[in-house]
């Protein structure tokens, strides 16, 4: 009796009846089962009832009542909402476009076939993602601060005035962003370079030997074939950029700074369902947060992967 | 000949340089642990290290419990480790090396769990731990996080390619049902994927905010990174201390880092460019 007969005797099994080989395999059920117990009650349930609770409106103590579309027609017209929305998506241009960009010539000057010291600039470049978040919201707020900060020091010292941060609506953004970029243009650094290491080298001798230019074979070989890697930090970023809270709630609070400037769509998700303990309406921003990063991410997953295919 | 020397000049200026910013901000937490708040607020800024550290570092240790916030993370985010990588190596290697009814289906439906925002499901998650007592509790923490989709995942890939299908023959003749073969063919193979699987969980546990927030309400079961924040939003007069804490909760995780990083880089960098 071998209860657990492997992908090496398919012929065996096909004679039996289905329940039979079930329960045959049942240890095997039992290795994969905690992963779709757990899924189904923190995870399908939790989304279950995030639609209901949408639909109602509710403190978190008293009674639920039935509140139809209401929440979600609430939103649409919520100026603090789009606003979160709005910051959401600028705080997510001004911190992927300069962290791909940097990591981007990071990888190819670590890519370099006589740089030495690679593994110490990999570590070097790394170590700010393994950073608390919380961490670098309060090291940020200190080097952005408005009177004494770092930045301001810089600014004046080169003979340019200095700029009151974390109260100009920009500013804020600015210092966000920031954070963001430098904890994470290292991590994309180190993707794009594992992307460039895995191009095969006969590909460019190759295109040398048929007389391409260096300019030539990097837009004709290197880009294309780094695409996939692109892609896919184009896609994590994205996802990570919309979901942004911890950087905000921190550097500038509950309320999103000065004019709700660093207000994100999660940090009013949290605000209002609890803070302000509007269970049903902060169910119903959940709603609207995912329908916003699946429609973006397709986008973003059309432009990136449509460009030279 | 000179052209490569200018090559090798711009290079490493552009690598030296980008490597000082990223590490510029550690730099600056360190010179401000070191310095009275008083220093800390003259402007122009005090760029080098004076002699408070201690000072700071004591004052933390009176203001908060920071001793039994880094167990609570120690504990939380070690259970977590635990439990992640018995229970993902567990699915991995069934998923990886044996056949049965409806495997592919269940492995589509776990890659498509990974779509889903955690967010989503914030308010409902937090009702559900209210209704099973769980709230102020580290069973809200250690619990839905047991088990994981992308370590079961990345765990198959890697037990696919390592471990021998012949060796694992030879241990069923020797009469091994799954368990054993899990237990003494599989594991030992496995060893080094444990190594990436856990240091990512672990500091990903360490460093989670949003969800330890909701939850725990009792400041004696608060996390690191809960308790420094409430640090950073109560005691901002003694900002050298806010500062001190903020070292003090950064470190043990970077030195931890620093022991493993070249594994866990290399891991990082393959999982994204596999596929």
């Amino acid at each position: 009796m071998s209860p657990d007969s492997g992908p090496f005797h398919p012929d065996l099994d096909r004679q039996k009846s289905l329940w039979a080989r079930i329960w045959e395999h049942r240890a095997l059920y039992a290795a994969i089962s905690p992963f779709y117990i757990l899924f189904a009650v923190f995870g399908l349930f939790p989304i279950a009832f995030s639609l209901y609770l949408a639909f109602h409106k509710w403190d978190g103590i008293g009674v639920m009542t039935y509140n139809g579309l209401n929440n979600f027609k609430y939103m649409l017209t919520d100026a603090e909402f789009w606003q979160a929305v709005g910051n959401t998506f600028m705080i997510w241009i001004y911190s992927t476009i300069p962290m791909l960009f940097f990591a981007l010539i990071i990888a190819f000057l670590l890519h370099a076939p006589f740089v030495k010291f690679r593994t110490l600039f990999r570590v070097g470049y790394f170590l700010p993602n393994v950073t608390s978040i919380v961490a670098v919201a309060i090291i940020f707020g200190a080097l952005f601060a408005n009177n004494y900060g770092f930045l301001n020091y810089l600014l004046q010292s080169i003979g340019l005035p200095v700029v009151e941060w974390l109260n100009a609506p920009w500013g804020i953004k600015v210092a966000i962003s920031s954070m963001v970029v430098w904890r994470w243009t290292g991590y994309n650094a180190i993707i794009y370079l594992a992307g460039l290491q895995s191009i095969p080298q006969t590909l460019y001798e190759a295109a040398k030997i048929d007389g391409a230019s260096a300019v030539q074979s990097f837009f004709r070989i290197t880009i294309p074939m780094l695409r996939p890697v692109i892609l896919f930090t184009v896609i994590t970023s994205t996802i990570g950029g919309m979901q942004l809270f911890t950087e905000p709630q921190v550097l500038v609070g509950n309320d999103g700074g000065s004019g709700a400037a660093g207000m994100t769509i999660v940090l009013y998700l949290y605000r209002e369902s609890f803070i302000n303990n509007y269970f049903g309406y902060g169910a119903a921003v959940g709603w609207g947060m995912f329908l916003i990063i699946a429609l973006f991410s397709i986008v973003n997953w059309k432009l990136v992967q449509g460009k030279s295919s | 000949m000179a052209s490569k020397h200018l090559k090798s000049l711009v290079l490493y200026t552009g690598l030296i340089g980008g490597m000082l910013i990223s590490m510029f901000p550690f730099y600056w937490l360190i010179v401000m642990s070191t310095r009275t708040t008083s220093d800390i607020y003259k402007f122009p800024p005090q760029l080098w290290f004076g002699g408070e550290l201690w000072n700071n570092i004591t004052r933390v240790l009176q203001q908060i419990d920071f001793w039994g916030a880094f167990l609570n993370t120690l504990f939380v985010s070690g259970v977590v480790t635990i439990l992640v990588l018995f229970f993902d190596s567990l699915a991995g290697f069934a998923f990886a090396k044996f056949e049965f009814p409806g495997k592919k289906w269940l492995f589509v439906l776990l890659l498509a769990t990974m779509m889903v925002p955690s967010q989503l499901s914030l308010v409902p998650s937090f009702v559900l731990m209210a209704a099973f007592g769980w709230v102020g509790s580290f069973k809200a923490l250690i619990i839905p996080g047991m088990v994981n989709a992308f370590g079961i995942f990345w765990i198959r890939q890697y037990a696919t390619e390592s471990i021998p299908n012949d060796l694992l023959d030879a241990g069923r003749i020797d009469g091994c049902n799954f368990f054993r073969l899990y237990w003494n063919v599989a594991l030992p193979i496995l060893r080094p994927a444990f190594a990436f699987l856990g240091a990512f969980t672990f500091i990903g546990v360490w460093n989670d905010y949003l969800w330890p927030l909701i939850v725990l309400t009792d400041a004696r079961k608060y996390t690191l990174q809960i308790a420094l924040s409430q640090l950073n939003g109560l005691y901002n007069t003694d900002y050298a201390m806010v500062i001190a804490g903020t070292l003090l909760a950064v470190l043990p995780l970077i030195i931890m880092f620093l022991f493993i990083s070249r594994q866990f880089i290399s891991d990082i960098a393959a999982g994204a460019v596999k596929d």
